[in-house]
């Protein structure tokens, strides 16, 4: 664990991981800015909006999970991927099924619930 | 990391830390287990404040009570702090002055400290005007969601600071350093939650 000096690959991985968490910097700052630009500054329409928040917000999480998480789908063991995508699918049968069954619920029980 | 076998997801810490290197792989990979079962949690009471959003029960709704600025500025403080906390994690992986990683730790947790002051000063405004938990089902579902996060970053916080106090003492030994590689997922993984929070909660609240 002394301080000594890196070897010259150690040196090139260091400048590698380095421009990877500066990209992904970059990129969610673009990615935060461009919805909070158009949702301050311009007329833009309701529904336009949301979809743009929406597609920025999942490139946002892909760009924090491959930038600072450094989750490649090629490097990882099987079963650490496995982990990952296990619990999309787990949230994707839980949240959707929750906002499917609970607005068709309201739809026809409880009009004034649906915004 | 192409020269080294990949222990576990993320960054690894490489050869050259022995047994830190061969230690994290359960610890690192276990932390990733109780991440996911957290995303589980985070997901479904995002899922609870959409179902909620009709239920102001004429209250305050969200476009009353959110602010795009404080919003923006609870966002860029915490995106900073991410970037930092990866400063932090090469610092500590290519053996660089320990007085760097420290400096970069403490940047970290100023960072984090300042969002948490901003986001409960941004709880007392909403106080102060009517948006109470008890006022309506949507200011529940809010409050149960937003300052879980806030929770978490409060947790976060307390744990780097013990991570610092354990530098200071042990140096950077073995449960050090796999301690740091923990908390750099839960971090970033912070970060990834708040990304739901203010592209759901505050952007379409008020859009």
């Amino acid at each position: 664990m002394s301080h000594r000096q890196l070897s010259d690959e150690e040196a090139r991985e260091k400048a590698q991981e380095l421009k990877t968490y500066l990209w992904g910097f970059g990129l969610a700052a673009v990615l935060t800015l461009i919805p909070f630009g158009l949702a301050v500054f311009t007329p833009i329409a309701t529904a336009t909006l949301y979809w743009v928040i929406g597609v920025c917000a999942l490139i946002q999480i892909v760009v924090h999970f491959r930038f600072f998480l450094h989750i490649t789908l090629s490097r990882n063991t099987r079963e650490d991927l496995q982990l990952i995508l296990f619990t999309v699918l787990i949230l994707a049968i839980m949240v959707g099924g929750t906002i499917w069954i609970l607005f068709n619920l309201y739809y026809r029980m409880m009009p004034s619930m649906v915004p | 990391m192409s020269s080294t076998t990949v222990k576990h997801p993320g960054l690894n810490l490489g050869h050259a830390h022995g047994e830190a290197h061969e230690a994290s792989e359960e610890l690192v990979f276990g932390f990733w287990v109780f991440m996911m079962s957290d995303l589980i949690l985070f997901g479904l009471l995002f899922a609870t404040y959409v179902t909620m959003l009709g239920g102001t029960a004429g209250g305050p709704g969200p476009s009353e009570l959110f602010e795009l600025k404080s919003a923006f500025i609870e966002t860029t403080l915490l995106l900073v702090s991410s970037f930092t906390f990866g400063m932090a994690s090469l610092a500590l992986k290519y053996r660089t002055d320990r007085k760097v990683l420290v400096a970069w730790l403490i940047i970290t947790l100023l960072l984090g400290l300042a969002f948490l002051a901003h986001e409960l000063y941004d709880f007392h405004k909403m106080f102060s005007e009517g948006g109470v938990p008890s006022r309506s089902g949507f200011l529940s579902a809010f409050f149960a969601l937003v300052p879980l996060h806030g929770l978490h970053v409060t947790g976060a916080s307390i744990w780097l600071i013990a991570l610092l106090g354990q530098i200071a003492v042990h140096g950077l030994d073995t449960p050090t350093k796999t301690g740091l590689m923990r908390l750099a997922i839960l971090w970033h993984f912070l970060d990834v939650v708040w990304v739901g929070i203010f592209s759901l909660v505050y952007l379409g609240g008020t859009a």
